[in-house]
């Protein structure tokens, strides 16, 4: 019993790299909810950010992640209906939305210059997290090739991202 | 007034008949050339682009993009599925990239 509790606990602190990473052959309604939470935590990042930033670089890329975001998972809830799949919630998404939670909540003390270099490394390391799931578990895995394809065009956009933010992160040094 | 009418529109005629003969004396008439966006990436650079031809930039994408040119020669702002046209004015080797997604890029060759 108490082995458990540690254990659970254990993995509750476990970095999101490390929950996607023991997130070993998720089936497609899992994958569709990964995928949907994943960009859903950097939506509200992003807010966060542009509610927050007053660096104009920082807005700009802050506003094209909740664009692109959104966009993404418009398209993902879309398909979902039409492939008539429901999203089903999964350690890996509650892993990650713990680990969201905790980081809107330290960003939030934090203002200025501080914040923005908070952020923008947070967003570094985060797309790196999740290009890494999309291409080492939820490509390879997803089934339905509609998804499939999604989660590609979504691993081009994230890239992007990750380039863009660590351009930024380089500029705010 | 139908008279004036038919007047107008047989100077309209003439004057687009010589427009036409203007045109097609020397160069050859500009052409619209089209580039899909899609799935981040520009599609090819048509051939053969010369100074006076038009580009038509469609986004094919649910994401918003751009086409901007590095030499600031000109900037398409493009929203998901929206389409924007632009007219090359100068020769040359012409970097395109998005202002939005950097790493997107492209090059367009026209002559003079």
């Amino acid at each position: 019993m108490i082995r458990r509790t540690l254990m659970g606990a254990a993995l509750a602190l476990a970095i999101p790299a490390a929950a996607l990473a023991q997130a070993a052959k998720p089936n497609d309604a899992q994958i569709a909810h990964i995928a949907y939470t994943a960009g859903a935590i950097d939506v509200a990042a992003g807010k966060q950010a542009v509610a927050k930033s007053h660096n104009k670089d920082v807005l700009a890329f802050a506003n094209e992640m909740v664009r692109d975001h959104t966009a993404v998972n418009d398209q993902a809830l879309a398909l979902v209906k039409k492939l008539g799949v429901t999203p089903q919630d999964n350690p890996t998404s509650q892993s990650l939305q713990a680990g969201a939670k905790a980081k809107l909540a330290e960003l939030a003390k934090l203002n200025g210059k501080a914040f923005d270099k908070a952020y923008v490394e947070n967003e570094v390391a985060y797309h790196k997290t999740v290009n890494g799931a999309l291409s080492g578990t939820l490509i390879p895995s997803a089934q339905n090739a509609e998804l499939k394809s999604l989660l590609q065009t979504g691993l081009k956009l994230f890239t992007e991202h990750q380039h863009h933010a660590e351009m930024l992160a380089a500029k705010l040094k | 007034m139908r008279r004036r009418a038919v007047r107008s529109l047989a100077a309209l005629v003439a004057a687009l008949g010589g427009a036409l003969a203007l045109a097609s004396c020397g160069k050859p008439a500009p052409a619209t050339y089209t580039v899909t966006i899609a799935n981040m990436a520009f599609g090819p650079a048509p051939d053969g682009l010369r100074v006076g031809d038009t580009i038509e930039w469609v986004n094919a994408d649910i994401f918003q993009h751009s086409a901007t040119a590095k030499d600031g020669s000109f900037d398409a702002d493009l929203p998901p599925h929206a389409h924007a046209r632009t007219v090359l004015k100068k020769a040359g080797q012409i970097d395109v990239y998005c202002r939005y997604h950097p790493g997107m890029s492209g090059r367009l060759a026209v002559a003079s």
